[in-house]
């Protein structure tokens, strides 16, 4: 048991590379290896005996992609790659390979190249209800909510209405249309109470962000607490609320609600500023750390997907505006949700950079973005 | 529909910064043509790739690795390798050892190697490429004052770093180490050269040992036994590493046992007395075909053939003479005891002797021996 609070320890420990070590005895543990996946290794074992099945190889990688999502863990969508390696630079895939490379290409953050699988695959298969649904996505994360909207337009006649409702609700959360996407996906979800629990949580923590972004706090932490009850290990959510609970000042109730969860780093970096909030400098320090370590771990690689997070972390975390700012410029170049609105605001704020603010000011404005944060932010803007 | 609810978690999907891509950190050196670094790579990856956790509960312990360490490093090495324009280095993996990275604990692979020429590089990195498309290895590797930085494996599995220029002055100091190192570790040349040392401060008269009159003497003694060791070595180790002359070289290292054993026995029973600079000259010989052997394991560079021979003899004399600095003042001060002279010179001689006759036997008969 000691030998394991001593690995628990290690999983938050900074150093990197430090200096090699040799165990002292034969049965110390060294390392937690996730548990054996049975359903895994019969995919993978299916995929090793016919090396030329698409089907085999598809299920595989549809597995490894949804393990990924669960986990936040992206070695999941490097294997996913992987076993559709006999097709993935043929431009003639079958449809199921290019839909997964576009997912794949959009969990890596190359939107442009995904949208562009996707609109192939739509033209060829307009019935393809999930490549909407991805298209759509990808669209609304770099703030194209004209195309996000049309795209879930197509889906509404293939899909069921509180899909169709919580596609809109994504594709117009950048604009004056989000209350009303809100009454429409509220009422879809009361009207449909056999939904799943994926599509539960998915629709109650859209409209727990959206009554948080109306400023009413209660009705959002009902929310988030009902999708909490439906799927309590989600990261999307926990990440949702996490952000709630800071900006309703409530830092204290962050660290129970993401024990245990210190691999995952948007979640850790929760707990960063929940802990700065609260003022524990001691036990924000190796959490610091840690962050830093894996920030700098992820960009020898040449990883571009975490610049929201950095930017969040030099600013609150670091207290470095000008380096964050850079970053959250960097970001909003690549996707336009709202927390990449909202990070970019902050940054330019706390830098004083008047030139560096224009654009977003200006795009806020356009769209007509409809948050009581930004709104606040917009105010102290130039 | 069907299906849809399941992959709708999509638009749940968090940034996949999240946990850690899949990296591996080579860290390399090359000093003149040797090649030494550490290569780290995530337990969790060659769980995946060639199973570690033998019984699959999730906890990997230190015996259950260790007894893998083998199958990592052929699955590891069988997957990286380094070229130069004068051909492939060679590389080898040593003991494992553990450390910390930010997503985890990695196996550390040692690696030492040779590389024929240094100017570029070619990387042909695939670990892991069959089974994770997103795994990287981060190479660094130093040269000189030089260090390069590269991303290797993905589309790009084949990579050329150029290195700084390896210029001669270099190449022949790491040649100057490799023949320093041998001496030194070479503990057959080692006890040889001690054999014929020891008695140099000592004059043989009347059936036992006097002290020699003066430092002079000895040191005179000591010169013209180092020089003809040196000349007659220098000799044989050009000649073999020209490819003039090669014997086999399992004869080449028992004559040279053999040699040791003599060397050691002259010294309590003395036959060849003044006159060790005859036997330093005829074993010198044998001993250079033994410099040879290890020049042609540490790999020639053709392009500058001269100027290693040339450092690598130039290695092996200044550390014959650290070993001269050290041992013959030592045995000049103490040569007038009774001690020395009964006691240390004939107990120890006896000592090479018995050791000497040991690797004589492995090296004849193949005897398993430790250190032979």
């Amino acid at each position: 048991m000691k030998r394991l609070l001593l690995i628990a320890g290690l999983a938050l420990s900074p150093v990197v590379a430090a200096a090699p070590y040799v165990p002292a005895a034969g049965d110390t543990v060294v390392a937690l290896l996730p548990a054996r996946d049975d359903a895994l290794r019969l995919l993978r074992a299916r995929v090793a005996a016919q090396p030329d099945d698409v089907t085999a190889a598809v299920a595989l990688a549809r597995r490894c992609i949804a393990l990924g999502r669960a986990n936040a863990d992206p070695r999941y969508f490097g294997q996913a790659q992987a076993a559709l390696a006999a097709w993935w630079s043929k431009a003639d895939a079958p449809d199921s390979v290019r839909l997964l490379r576009a997912e794949l290409l959009q969990n890596g953050h190359r939107f442009d190249a995904a949208k562009a699988e996707l609109r192939r695959l739509t033209a060829a298969d307009p019935r393809n209800a999930q490549a909407w649904l991805t298209l759509a996505t990808v669209q609304a994360v770099q703030g194209d909510s004209a195309a996000a909207t049309r795209s879930c337009a197509r889906l509404s006649g293939l899909a069921g209405q509180l899909e169709a409702f919580t596609c809109l609700a994504g594709a117009s959360a950048n604009t004056p249309r989000m209350r009303g996407s809100e009454k429409l996906l509220d009422m879809a979800l009361r009207r449909d109470p056999e939904a799943t629990p994926a599509v539960r949580t998915w629709a109650l923590t859209l409209l727990a962000e959206f009554a948080a972004r109306r400023d009413d706090a209660t009705l959002a932490d009902q929310r988030f607490r009902s999708a909490l009850r439906v799927t309590p290990r989600d990261i999307y959510l926990l990440d949702a609320y996490a952000d709630f609970l800071l900006d309703q000042r409530r830092a204290r109730e962050v660290p129970a609600l993401l024990r245990g969860r210190d691999n995952v780093d948007g979640l850790l970096l929760r707990q960063a500023l929940a802990l700065r909030q609260l003022g524990d400098e001691r036990a924000l320090a190796p959490v610091r750390e840690t962050l830093q370590a894996r920030f700098n771990a992820a960009h020898l690689r040449g990883d571009d997907t975490h610049l929201r997070e950095q930017a969040r972390f030099t600013l609150h975390v670091l207290g470095d505006a000008r380096t964050a700012l850079a970053l959250a410029l960097r970001n909003w170049q690549v996707q336009k949700e709202l927390a990449d609105t909202r990070i970019l605001l902050e940054a330019g704020l706390a830098a004083r950079d008047r030139q560096a603010l224009r654009p977003v000011t200006q795009w806020v404005r356009t769209e007509g973005v409809d948050d009581a944060a930004i709104a606040r932010l917009m105010r102290r803007a130039p | 529909m069907r299906g849809l609810a399941i992959l709708l978690a999509l638009l749940l999907a968090t940034p996949a910064y999240a946990h850690k891509s899949s990296d591996s950190y080579l860290t390399l050196r090359l000093d003149g043509t040797r090649l030494e670094g550490r290569w780290d790579i995530a337990l969790r990856d060659l769980d995946a790739a060639i199973g570690l956790d033998d019984d699959g509960d999730g906890r990997l312990t230190w015996d259950e690795l260790r007894a893998r360490h083998d199958a990592i490093a052929r699955y590891a090495l069988a997957r990286l390798q380094l070229d130069t324009p004068g051909g492939r280095c060679t590389l080898v993996a040593g003991p494992q050892r553990l450390d910390q990275h930010t997503d985890g604990v990695y196996t550390v692979l040692p690696l030492a190697g040779l590389c024929p020429a240094t100017v570029r590089l070619t990387v042909n990195y695939r670990l892991f490429a069959d089974v994770d498309a997103q795994h990287r290895g981060l190479l660094r590797i130093g040269a000189g004052a030089d260090t390069v930085s590269a991303i290797l494996g993905g589309e790009q599995p084949v990579q050329t770093v150029a290195l700084e220029e390896a210029n001669q002055g270099g190449q022949f100091l790491a040649y100057v180490r490799h023949g320093v190192d041998h001496i030194w570790h070479g503990y057959d040349h080692l006890l040889f050269l001690i054999s014929l040392l020891l008695p140099a401060v000592l004059v043989w008269r009347d059936g036992r040992w006097h002290q020699a009159a003066g430092f002079g003497a000895a040191a005179v003694d000591v010169a013209r036994t180092v020089t003809a060791f040196t000349l007659a070595h220098s000799l044989t180790l050009a000649l073999a590493a020209l490819g003039m002359l090669t014997p086999p070289s399992r004869w080449v290292e028992a004559a040279i046992a053999a040699s040791v054993v003599i060397a050691a026995l002259n010294n309590v029973w003395p036959l060849v007395q003044g006159r060790r600079w005859v036997a330093a000259l005829l074993f010198g010989l044998v001993h250079g075909f033994g410099f040879a052997g290890v020049l042609g394991g540490l790999g020639l560079p053709s392009d500058a053939l001269a100027v290693s021979l040339l450092g690598f003899n130039a290695g092996v004399e200044l550390g014959q003479l650290a070993v001269v600095a050290v041992v013959l003042p030592i045995a000049f001060a103490a040569r007038a005891t009774f001690v020395y002279r009964r006691v240390l010179l004939p107990g120890a001689s006896l000592v090479i002797a018995v050791v000497a006759c040991a690797w004589l036997g492995a090296r004849v008969f193949d005897w398993p021996l430790a250190g032979a």
